[in-house]
């Protein structure tokens, strides 16, 4: 394939960020079809419109799902992306790799595809960029056999599960987000691999309320970690914060001067409960009134810590706009326990109940989001089998349209008018 | 559009393979598809996946949901895939003339 003209495209091959089409380049130096990568890019920068066909379904079998199928609409002036299909291959939680395993992994895809990637998909997945349909199967057949890796998920379907770091690498990890999203992908390789749901499922696990996997806003399940006792406080670390010898938020802010550090403005007077107060040069947090929004942790990290009853919250039905508008998750459960010991029993418990309720009720294409709109959260929190508690709400409702169950009500609904009218003439 | 030729009958088809006139449907399509989606040979499951595909999208315009199609016909998920390795998209409803499954796939 030769080397395309690209003007447009070659603009941004200047300034300080990576460039992605340097990048391409290079690869085209041994893959000349990423070229024609370049070549149809720069054509829909000069149209202003996308050149690939609609949709696109290929696959290997066994599975519904996987590869993202994809076809230029002009492939005679491009036939190096004529087929450009995506194929997602599942993650390593936490995304980390030794260099033998994404040399293995790069040999593959230069063999078999374009040699692009996408390190990594929104969802977690490794991505990589374009291939052939006839390239599918060997691909595949080599990823299972040689690399012992499998594809991720697409379609209406369990998608690939992703985690924060978790316990790896940070301090304020509640639970073992690595261990509970490897797990829960293992357990769910049918639900991954072959879509039986009314549309797309996500499970994100972040290990606290930092939420550094974006878990409220981007899964259908949001597991983050919490902790019930109360935050750890070593007084002596207190006063070095105090004192200017620590960095407020580990040095976060260490780019702009703003002053010496002051824990009544910065700490104190920041907590959104105000349940913290200095005792002399002690700190004190009222636990009880702590909502755990990790403010006072973040700007504190070598004085406070996380309590040791830890565990997590799962909030339920984040996703996009489409239909009928944003949403993130909402609480459902305050607390439970997060153990590997017991396999995330009581997770597991919960998400099967969910997805029970959801495959049975849920319409055509409809996110278990919008089907809990649809319900309504006091009839989400009865198929759950779960009591309503003030947790659940931000605020009550303000208007007075409130259902009652029959037999909630002295004397049940069936009425007879004739025995009204006795009462009360017309 | 690519045009395939199987026992003296064409067939117009996508890139995907699959039928872009639902009415070109008959058995040598069938016996196509067969070969290209990884189906060893026919049975009578076969073809009641096919016929409850092609009676549910005649009644209402669209394909089945999976749990819907393993309802009428009786076959768990599982059985669909022994039968259609490709599952119910790319294997049954490219086999039944069924438009492309759409959407964010």
């Amino acid at each position: 394939m030769a080397k395309r003209e690209t003007p447009l495209l070659d603009q941004l091959e200047s300034g300080p960020w990576p460039s992605f089409v340097t990048d391409i380049k290079r690869q085209a130096e041994t893959k000349p079809e990423c070229w024609d990568i370049l070549g149809i890019l720069e054509l829909s920068y000069k149209d202003r419109i996308t050149h690939w066909k609609h949709g696109g379904i290929v696959g290997v079998f066994g599975y519904g799902g996987g590869i993202v199928g994809r076809y230029a609409d002009v492939p005679e002036q491009f036939p190096g992306v004529e087929h450009f299909h995506t194929v997602r291959v599942a993650q390593p939680a936490s995304k980390y790799y030794s260099t033998e395993n994404l040399r293995g992994l790069m040999n593959l895809w230069e063999k078999y595809g374009s040699g692009m990637t996408n390190f990594h998909g929104s969802t977690g997945d490794i991505i990589l960029l374009g291939t052939r349909t006839e390239n599918l199967e060997p691909f595949f057949w080599d990823l299972t056999h040689d690399m012992g890796q499998d594809l991720g998920g697409s379609g209406s379907n369990l998608r690939t599960p992703a985690n924060c770091i978790g316990m790896s690498r940070c301090e304020w990890s509640c639970y073992d987000t690595e261990e509970a999203c490897h797990s829960l992908t293992l357990k769910y390789q049918d639900e991954i691999h072959r879509p039986a749901f009314p549309y797309k499922f996500k499970f994100k696990f972040s290990g606290c309320p930092n939420d550094c996997v974006a878990s409220i806003a981007r899964s259908d399940i949001s597991v983050i970690g919490t902790w019930r006792d109360a935050i750890r406080i070593d007084q002596a670390a207190v006063k070095e914060y105090i004192a200017g010898n620590y960095p407020a938020n580990g040095g976060a802010h260490s780019g702009r001067d703003w002053g010496k550090f002051d824990i009544t403005k910065e700490v104190i007077e920041l907590c959104p409960t105000n349940c913290m107060w200095m005792e002399g040069s002690e700190l004190k947090i009222d636990a009880a009134e702590c909502t755990r929004c990790m403010h006072c942790i973040n700007a504190m990290p070598r004085a406070l810590r996380p309590g040791l009853d830890k565990g997590a919250s799962i909030c339920v039905g984040a996703k996009a706009p489409i239909l009928d508008g944003a949403q993130f998750s909402t609480l459902i459960v305050p607390f439970i326990k997060m153990s590997p010991d017991n396999e995330f029993e009581e997770l597991v418990e919960f998400i099967e109940k969910v997805w029970d309720w959801w495959m049975e009720v849920g319409k055509n294409r409809e996110r278990v989001g919008e089907t809990m709109q649809r319900v309504g959260l006091p009839t989400f929190l009865s198929v759950m089998g779960i009591d309503p508690l003030p947790q659940h709400v931000k605020e009550p409702r303000s208007n007075p349209y409130v259902f009652w169950k029959e037999e909630e009500v002295e004397g049940g609904f069936e009425r007879d008018i004739d025995e009204f009218r006795a009462a009360h003439k017309a | 559009m690519p045009t395939i030729e199987h026992n003296g009958k064409s067939f117009e088809v996508d890139e995907d393979g699959f039928l872009l006139k639902g009415d070109d449907f008959n058995q040598e399509w069938v016996d196509y598809v067969k070969g290209v989606e990884g189906i060893s040979e026919m049975t009578d499951e076969h073809v009641k996946v096919i016929d409850a595909l092609q009676e549910y999208y005649k009644k209402n315009g669209i394909a089945p949901m999976v749990r819907i199609l393993s309802k009428t016909t009786g076959f768990p998920l599982k059985r669909i895939y022994e039968l259609f390795p490709s599952g119910p998209g790319k294997g049954a409803c490219k086999m039944a003339g069924l438009p492309k499954p759409t959407g964010c796939v």
